[in-house]
């Protein structure tokens, strides 16, 4: 609709900042990180005054929060959920085990490094970070909205055959939908 | 003639334009004060208008069928018709309305139309969180309708008109709001308001936790824009209507903003200390005491 370069400068500005002050949360809670998420909502630390609010459903939400660690079976549950969220969409992962594994380091049957199977924008570390850090996280990828640097969404689409190889690898079972946008 | 179309067509955009507006600063006023009630600081007033441009600008790949697509738009035609209908300010010079004799009838009539609508595109997503919502708010209209109807039957029968530009002309003339003269439809009508919000303890269709925000449960980005936009849209009429039926309209948009908010506050601070009931004490809720007045109300109107 709008072809010139300065009209689309300011209609970016604009939704990056829509973007930035409402972010509306999927909480994946399978974890233990997922006990954090309550004290960062309700009134001690009140994530809504920044922007941030639980969404109810994927269609609705802009950001997955995965908090915690991510056994293979909950691996493809958090893949279609991603799927089915609406462009454009960020992943937070919370806690280290989405970093290295953390405490399951040598676990058989959780994954090692979420960024192997979903795009991450922001990692918030820590094994619980508290609400502090996760409010922290939630700065930083505000900043990055803001700036344009979010694009963790592109990233999977570009390179959906490395992210597909690489959740195949530990689903043995592939059942689903086809990626359709 | 050309004029004439004019004139109705620039009030019918400055009308929704206003009604939008209004509507959306209403609803983020109503999260601050539930912030404030449950001692947080909560977002800024304006939130709800950074999560409408948000909500437009996010992209929707969901396709379920016609229906799906058609629910929202079923919603937004019946807000703007509503409000088109009804009269906003009490000389209607700026915001020129469709007002007609028998409008009264017709309102009851289009203010379950956009729920309905809704409803057909929530069946179609085939989603069972839609299903059971779409059941619930069925439910808990069959129980609000009842006491509404019941308090404009007897506005209906006291008065002898059906139109609600002489209902405030009445109001005008003896300078005594219907608020007073017929005090037992205000409060059946008040009380049918709490469930036409859905806030709590009526949020039964909605009721995040539970049923994952129910009918809209498979609508996200411009869908959740369209619902958002036509939930302020039609809030803002439906508080106009209540202004213009029991509290004598207004001359001026400062004191209908005053007058819609006051009314506005009412379920918003019913609801922010209660928690959810379950469908079947809701409609008898609904069934109880409100009906009781409205009874009382038609009494009042046939024999007084």
């Amino acid at each position: 609709m709008i072809n010139d370069k300065v009209s689309q400068k300011i209609v970016d500005i604009i939704q990056n900042y829509a973007r930035k002050h409402s972010l509306w949360v999927l909480a994946y809670g399978t974890g233990c990180g997922a006990i954090e998420i309550p004290p960062t909502m309700t009134s001690r630390y009140d994530a809504e005054r920044l922007g941030v609010r639980g969404a109810a459903t994927p269609r609705q939400a802009d950001v997955l929060l995965i908090t915690g660690y991510l056994t293979t079976k909950t691996l493809k549950r958090v893949i279609r959920v991603y799927e089915q969220m609406q462009d454009p969409k960020y992943v937070i992962g919370f806690g280290s085990c989405t970093i290295n594994g953390g405490m399951y380091f040598d676990s058989y049957n959780t994954i090692k490094a979420l960024d192997r199977y979903l795009p991450v924008d922001v990692y918030i570390n820590g094994c619980m970070p508290r609400p502090e850090a996760v409010l922290e996280g939630f700065a930083k990828l505000q900043e990055l909205i803001q700036a344009g640097k979010a694009d963790g969404s592109k990233k999977y689409k570009e390179n959906l055959e490395w992210y597909r190889a690489n959740q195949k690898e530990v689903i043995p079972v592939w059942r689903m939908p086809e990626f359709n946008w | 003639m050309m004029e004439e179309i004019l004139h109705y067509t620039w009030g019918a955009v400055v009308s929704f334009v206003l009604a939008f507006s209004v509507g959306i600063t209403f609803m983020g006023l109503n999260r601050k004060v539930t912030a404030r009630v449950q001692n947080r600081i909560g977002p800024p007033w304006y939130q709800n208008f950074i999560d409408v441009v948000k909500l437009y600008s996010k992209k929707s790949a969901i396709h379920h069928g016609t229906m799906h697509h058609l629910g929202p738009a079923f919603l937004m035609v019946s807000s703007v018709m509503s409000l088109l209908i009804i009269p906003i300010l009490n000389d209607g010079k700026f915001f020129p309305n469709l007002n007609f004799q028998g409008d009264l009838i017709f309102l009851i009539y289009i203010m379950t139309f956009g729920p309905l609508g809704m409803a057909l595109g929530a069946g179609q997503t085939g989603n069972p969180n839609s299903a059971i919502g779409v059941t619930r708010g069925l439910a808990q209209m069959a129980g609000f309708e009842i006491p509404w109807v019941m308090a404009l039957v007897a506005l209906m029968i006291q008065y002898k008109t059906t139109s609600i530009v002489d209902l405030m002309n009445i109001q005008a003339e003896t300078g005594r709001w219907l608020m007073f003269s017929s005090p037992f439809a205000f409060i059946a009508a008040i009380m049918a308001m709490f469930g036409m919000f859905r806030y709590a303890p009526f949020d039964i269709v909605g009721a995040p936790a539970e049923l994952a925000s129910g009918p809209m449960s498979e609508n996200g980005g411009k869908y959740l824009f369209t619902m958002m936009s036509s939930g302020s849209v039609f809030a803002f009429a439906k508080l106009t209507l209540y202004a213009d039926l029991f509290l004598g309209g207004a001359d001026n948009l400062p004191e209908l903003v005053a007058k819609t908010f006051v009314l506005y506050m009412i379920p918003v601070l019913y609801g922010v200390v209660n928690p959810r009931y379950r469908t079947e004490q809701a409609v008898r809720w609904f069934w109880g005491w409100p009906s009781f007045f409205g009874l009382l109300a038609i009494l009042q109107a046939s024999f007084f």
